[in-house]
């Protein structure tokens, strides 16, 4: 138990200090032609891509735009989900949000995401192409959070505390009562949604149609591992290391419920 | 004996291409893909000897030009009917068809006739002296299924199996029994399994991987060339100040200037390049123009040349006469990391000039659709296969009429005088067979093309490929296809 709360609290710690490098001030997009592919030296920590781009800026800026992007598109997909999980669980056009989500769910949302992209306008930023991206992904995937969210309220709905407020006629049900006890659910959720996201974009990275050039992320920064050659250059794994760490965090910074019995 | 022993060694050659062919009508390819299928399946009258460059005889047995270089007599095989010849040529050449090699057969008095004289000979007639005649008939599949092999299976996205054509005219050939291709959009992935032995042939090597294979070859400059187009297209459903910028020969000049070619050809073709100074590599002698003047980057002189066009620098963001901020998009195929990081340098080159590019990557039939019908995009950094040093074979790109003129397809009638000029040069050139005349047209037709710079021509690439030690016998060149030429006479080690 000990351990368990030790290795949250490092995690918690490793994603401040992950989010907060993230911020430092960076020259992600400035080509050095002289010095492309080159090894880690003093002026390259983790040397230079093809372009001869210093990796660690684009690592670190990289991480800024897939944290940031990912997180308000979880946040988005949270809201949505509470908003219609909330309605549908308290009986309001539930067959109608439930028939909804279950079509959400059976979506080929890669191929939709493909396709959202190719009806684009062409003559956009890569930072606002990249948050419709992860706009489509927070809209796209409120299903999943939706249906957990209506079946807490469901529950809720017929407990015995929720019975007696109504009976005591309390004109606070929602504030006082649902939306508390359902908030560490919404959080769960969001816990889970992040990691989900990142590596949606990751994956639309490697297949080179996530963020534009020059703007990185952890999706396009992974593309440089798709020729192999990691034996000789052990420091482009740096990005999975980051990732997997990142990843591995959230899943261990909320508390499970322990049902063993 | 030798023969028989290769013949014993016979086996499965396998080998990917990069895209699904777009289409299986063997008059109607225009992708490199359903190209090499043609390629591989199809019988022509007349082959281009891919390490030779010269013509030999394939269902033709022998060919006779005129004196006057406007007739072209064939005399044909056994297994070929003048019949189907005609039959080929008439489907070629309606108009209702399309078909981009069609082009080539256009001159500015009319279209080629092609008639029989008996079973097994056939004239094709022009209606004035044409140049090369014999060499535009490389690309004409005639019949179907004339070729060295047969399409056995087709599954869509996966792969192509070919086997061997058991009534190819040259017996006992092809040597090998089965060639399986492989749709592998990713060339790393190609690149692995080449290593890992699952693939013998990688024909086009990217720049990058080129060092990672032990066996990879660089044949020298091709005739391919990479090169960056605006869209001038009137029915553009773009902004019209976009469309004045583009259509400005100043901007696309600054452009030019502006942009770093020896950068591109060092950095990401890791020397295996050399700038374009137009559609012609200096490579090709005898049709290159000597003393085209190369593009120097110049950023200075490319603000000069914006600043007398109207643009102006303010705050680091070059505006237009009306105060537009100088910003459009470059769409390139996703999945071509030569093409993306190309773009990208452009991008930073462009950025100095205060011109705002973003980079957009789309799956190869959204761009196609977006070049092609909907004309939705602003620029476009795409490459173009040259297999025929001939300019001719520039036909059905720089001809105004084109549906493959990049910058414009398809216009009625020329838009600008300088287009009137191209197609009056090139339908001239097309016309008469001396040579000194020829040269002539065309070199006023690099000039003018370098002064307008429609196409920003960018880099010439080398042919970089690789054969496994298993194959036996590639040859390969600067021509496509570099590695499978010859597949006929190719064998593979068990």
């Amino acid at each position: 138990m000990i351990c368990t709360k030790m290795i949250r609290r490092i995690a918690i710690c490793f994603l401040i200090v992950v989010a907060l490098t993230a911020l430092l001030p960076m020259r992600y997009e400035h080509q050095f032609r002289d010095s492309p592919n080159a090894g880690p030296s003093r002026q390259f920590l983790l040397g230079t891509d093809d372009l001869g781009r210093d990796r660690l800026s684009r690592l670190i800026y990289g991480t800024r735009v897939s944290l940031l992007l990912a997180t308000s598109a979880a946040i988005l997909s949270c809201l949505a989900a509470a908003a219609l999980g909330g309605l549908a669980g308290s009986g309001i056009a539930d067959k109608l949000i439930l028939g909804a989500a279950d079509l959400f769910l059976s979506l080929p949302w890669l191929f939709l995401l493909l396709m959202v992209r190719a009806f684009l306008p062409l003559n956009v930023s890569p930072l606002i192409s990249v948050t419709i991206t992860f706009l489509m992904l927070g809209l796209l995937g409120w299903a999943t959070p939706a249906k957990v969210v209506r079946a807490a309220v469901r529950k809720l709905n017929a407990s015995d505390f929720m019975l007696q407020a109504r009976a005591t006629g309390s004109s606070r049900l929602l504030s006082k009562h649902l939306i508390p006890n359902v908030m560490p659910i919404l959080w769960a959720q969001l816990w889970i949604t992040i990691p989900a996201y990142v590596l949606a974009e990751t994956t639309l990275g490697m297949l080179g149609l996530g963020v534009m050039e020059p703007l990185p992320s952890w999706g396009n920064l992974l593309r440089e591992l798709e020729g192999g050659g990691i034996a000789n250059h052990p420091w482009l794994f740096a990005p999975v290391l980051l990732l997997a760490a990142v990843i591995g965090s959230f899943q261990v910074i909320f508390e499970r419920e322990d049902y063993s019995v | 004996m030798m023969l028989m022993l290769l013949i014993f060694l016979a086996g499965e050659l396998r080998f990917a291409l990069h895209e699904e062919p777009k289409t299986t009508d063997p008059l109607m390819m225009a992708d490199e893909s359903a190209e090499a299928i043609r390629y591989l399946t199809e019988g022509v009258l007349i082959r281009i000897n891919r390490l030779t460059q010269k013509p030999e005889p394939e269902l033709a047995t022998s060919w006779k030009i005129s004196k006057d270089s406007t007739k072209i007599t064939f005399q044909l095989r056994e297994n070929v009917t003048s019949d189907e010849v005609v039959k080929t040529f008439r489907r070629l050449l309606d108009p209702a068809l399309h078909s981009p090699i069609a082009d080539t057969f256009k001159t500015e008095k009319g279209t080629v006739k092609v008639s029989a004289q008996g079973p097994s000979t056939v004239i094709a007639e022009f209606p004035s002296p044409t140049a090369s005649l014999e060499i535009m008939f490389d690309q004409v599949a005639i019949g179907s299924g004339l070729g060295p092999f047969l399409v056995a299976e087709r599954k869509p996205g996966v792969s192509i199996i070919l086997k061997r054509n058991p009534a190819y005219w040259k017996k006992p050939l092809p040597l090998i029994d089965t060639i399986r291709i492989d749709i592998e959009q990713n060339r790393d992935l190609e690149l692995l399994r080449f290593k890992r032995g699952e693939i013998q042939l990688i024909d086009k090597l990217t720049p990058d991987l080129f060092e990672r294979v032990p066996e990879a070859i660089d044949a020298g400059p091709t005739l391919d060339s990479e090169f960056l187009w605006f869209n001038q297209a009137q029915r553009a459903p773009i902004p019209e100040y976009t469309k004045e910028w583009f259509r400005s020969t100043a901007f696309r000049r600054a452009v030019s200037q502006g942009i770093q070619r020896a950068d591109l050809c060092r950095v990401v073709y890791r020397g295996h390049a050399t700038p374009a100074l137009g559609p012609v590599a200096p490579s090709n002698k005898l049709w290159f123009k000597q003393g085209l003047t190369p593009e120097v980057f110049d950023p200075a002189a490319a603000a000069k040349l914006l600043a007398s066009d109207g643009f102006r620098l303010e705050k680091g963001t070059l505006r237009d006469r009306s105060g537009h901020s100088v910003e459009f998009s470059i769409v390139t195929n996703s999945g071509s990391k030569t093409r993306e990081r190309m773009a990208a340098m452009i991008q930073e080159d462009l950025g100095k000039l205060g011109i705002k590019v973003n980079i957009v990557t789309l799956d190869f039939p959204s761009l196609i659709e977006r070049m092609t019908r909907t004309l939705n995009y602003e620029a476009c950094l795409l490459g173009f296969v040259n297999v025929d040093p001939d300019p001719s074979e520039l036909m059905n790109i720089l001809l105004s009429s084109a549906s493959n003129h990049p910058w414009n397809p398809s216009e009625k009638t020329p838009e600008t005088a300088w287009e009137a000029e191209i197609d009056r040069l090139m339908l001239a050139q097309a016309a008469t067979a001396d040579y000194p005349t020829r040269k002539k047209n065309f070199d006023r037709v690099q000039e003018i093309l370098r002064e307008q710079e429609p196409v920003i021509y960018l880099l010439h690439p080398n042919s970089l490929s690789a054969v496994s030690k298993q194959v036996i016998g590639v040859k390969p060149t600067t021509f496509f296809p570099h590695t499978y030429w010859d597949a006929e006479h190719l064998t593979v080690k068990p």
